[in-house]
């Protein structure tokens, strides 16, 4: 290993990922991804390139089945691909990363600890120094407003409670890349909302780079500054369109800017001529 | 989210303060009047029918006959129980170590699965009962076969539940947990054993009863210690009130020994659903 990851792409010598400010997070290029089960084979992914800059917010909007969650184990090193090349600041994925933050649709929460002990799982497997996690996890607290919650169970939570704590969990190490595998599908709309506002607000705050799948096309377009629409399976990233709307998004607002109706419309038909998202 | 339903008080989040003592009286009032008008119930039958002389007293004792045997000889009584428990427990307490590395084993190699598996169930299809004796030729009359009878009877189902709570586990929690760059070791200690908990301590409730049994059996075949040694003394001087009395205590040996195991699953598991109160406890 060559150390911190900002140096990595300095000493693999590639002039791209040299020049600071375009340095990709993520860098998915030609990937495919072939399942095989039982007699038959599943072409998952079809020679797929998607790149995350530094600190950017991407959203992959595309129909179910078509490898969304494929492509995001791919990032984070649960799955290998068939072809192609996955790296993560320039470094190649070979196996499990722990640089990164990682959140699934359902919260994934260990039942017989608390949600602060939940959220301190992250510190006690990577070895963190207590204190510093205890602090950290405070101002995680603090931050989704947990506070008050610390000591209850996940089974005394709600949905959206329960994904709170998931994302303090996936926070707690300030990674520098958070991927999020349908994070909010599983709560209703307006806990929905309350939590893109804040997830929009952390991305603002922290600087992380962000990786959204989501079945949600409104979704899609408040948090992200790109959104990548993928095709029915075989999948792949058909479109890239760049979301003309300010960092700073009101909620409401947004919701009746004109950029925000452009870009929703756009990426509706280019879904509807894949066969519609579900 | 809107600081209006965030800041609200944790009203929901109070299910763990231990309730007040008169709330747990009272529960376990509830719980246990219905058992107990049962055994009540049994007990006016028993009574009734050994007084007004429907049955021979020499088949079934009369309650105040069979409690003045217990009575009178406690000494006797409280000696073999004693043996009958250490038996069980030595059994049991092996049972569990085997039974857990064995479960550990099938789960993490697939070769020990596909040998230990087969032979495993091949072994508990052979009626342990029957070979008991084999175990008094090898081992003689003394306390290691009735302790290697209650192992092997009590060995299955904690294979069984043990594997299956190993398997239980949420594969997106593991997911996460190799994100976190957790070892095995780490995986095993943090994750998979305690989520494979209750479905051990389901496996360890039937098993110490199990156990009881087994080290009866043994005590049947072969010995002159123990309460299946008691049993069968009476049984052929056909003394049936110590005949009761010693299928009473071994009844409550069995009884207690399982609330122990309980009383464990509840100090190690309060968070299980089955400990939930029945009140809707969502914080909101
Ligand atoms: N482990 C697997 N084995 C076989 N097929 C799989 C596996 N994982 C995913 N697939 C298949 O690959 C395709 C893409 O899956 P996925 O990435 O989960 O889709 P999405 O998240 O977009 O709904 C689906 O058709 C799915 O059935
Ligand atoms: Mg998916």
């Amino acid at each position: 290993m060559t150390g911190a990851h900002d140096q990595a792409g300095v000493l693999d010598g590639d002039p791209a990922a040299a020049d600071g400010a375009t340095a990709a997070a993520v860098r998915i290029e030609d990937v495919s991804v072939r399942f095989r089960a039982r007699k038959t084979e599943v072409l998952a992914l079809d020679d797929t390139t998607l790149r995350v800059g530094r600190g950017e917010f991407v959203a992959i909007a595309g129909p179910s089945g078509c490898g969304k969650s494929t492509l995001l184990k791919l990032a984070a090193g649960l799955l290998r691909p068939s072809s192609g090349t996955v790296s993560l600041f320039d470094s190649e994925v070979t196996g499990p990363r722990a640089d990164i933050g990682y959140v699934f649709q359902r919260a994934a929460l260990l039942e017989w600890r608390t949600a602060r002990r939940n959220i301190a799982i992250q510190a006690e497997i990577r070895r963190m120094d207590t204190g510093a996690a205890n602090r950290r996890i405070d101002e995680l607290i603090e931050m989704t407003g947990l506070a008050g919650f610390e000591d209850a169970y996940p089974h005394e939570l709600s949905g959206g409670m329960q994904q709170r704590v998931a994302l303090c969990r996936a926070l707690l190490h300030r990674p520098p890349v958070l991927l999020m595998d349908e994070p909010f599908g599983a709560l209703d709309a307006l806990t929905r909302e309350q939590m893109n506002v804040e997830l929009h607000r952390i991305w603002r705050e922290t600087g992380t780079t962000i990786l959204l799948v989501t079945h949600s096309i409104a979704e899609a377009v408040y948090l992200a500054g790109r959104v990548a629409v993928m095709s029915a399976r075989p999948g792949r990233v058909i479109e890239t369109l760049d979301i003309e709307l300010p960092d700073q998004r009101d909620y409401a607002a947004t919701m009746s800017d004109p950029a925000f109706a452009a870009a929703t419309n756009r990426i509706r038909r280019l879904l509807g001529a894949e066969g519609g998202i579900d | 989210m809107s600081s209006n339903t965030t800041a609200s008080p944790p009203t929901g989040v109070t299910p763990h303060a231990r309730p007040a003592a008169s709330a747990r009286a009272a529960d376990l009032v509830d719980r246990s009047w219905r058992p107990l008008a049962l055994l009540l119930a049994l007990f006016l039958v028993w009574w009734a029918v050994t007084v007004t002389g429907l049955i021979q007293p020499y088949l079934v004792p009369s309650p105040g006959a069979t409690i003045e045997t217990l009575v009178d000889n406690s000494g006797y009584l409280i000696q073999h129980t004693w043996i009958t428990t250490l038996e069980t427990v030595v059994g049991f307490a092996l049972a569990v170590a085997f039974g857990v590395l064995a479960a550990v084993l099938i789960v993490y190699s697939p070769t020990a699965e596909k040998t230990l598996y087969p032979v495993l169930l091949f072994a508990q299809v052979i009626p342990k009962i029957a070979i008991a004796p084999l175990f008094i030729v090898w081992l003689g009359f003394g306390f290691s076969p009735k302790v290697l009878i209650a192992i092997l009877i009590a060995f299955f189902p904690i294979v069984i539940s043990m594997v299956a709570g190993l398997r239980a586990v949420d594969p997106e929690m593991l997911e996460l947990a190799a994100t976190m760059g957790a070892g095995p070791l780490q995986t095993f200690g943090k994750i998979r054993l305690p989520a494979s908990l209750p479905h051990l301590f389901s496996g360890l409730k039937v098993a110490v009863t199990l156990a009881v049994t087994g080290a009866v059996v043994g005590e049947f075949v072969g010995g002159n210690e123990g309460l299946g040694f008691v049993i069968l003394q009476a049984n052929g001087n056909i003394d049936t009130p110590m005949l009761f009395a010693g299928l009473i205590v071994m009844s409550f040996v069995g009884v207690v020994l399982f609330f122990l195991i309980e009383l464990a699953e509840k100090l190690l598991l309060p968070w299980h659903p089955s400990r939930r109160s029945n009140a809707a406890t969502t914080a909101f």
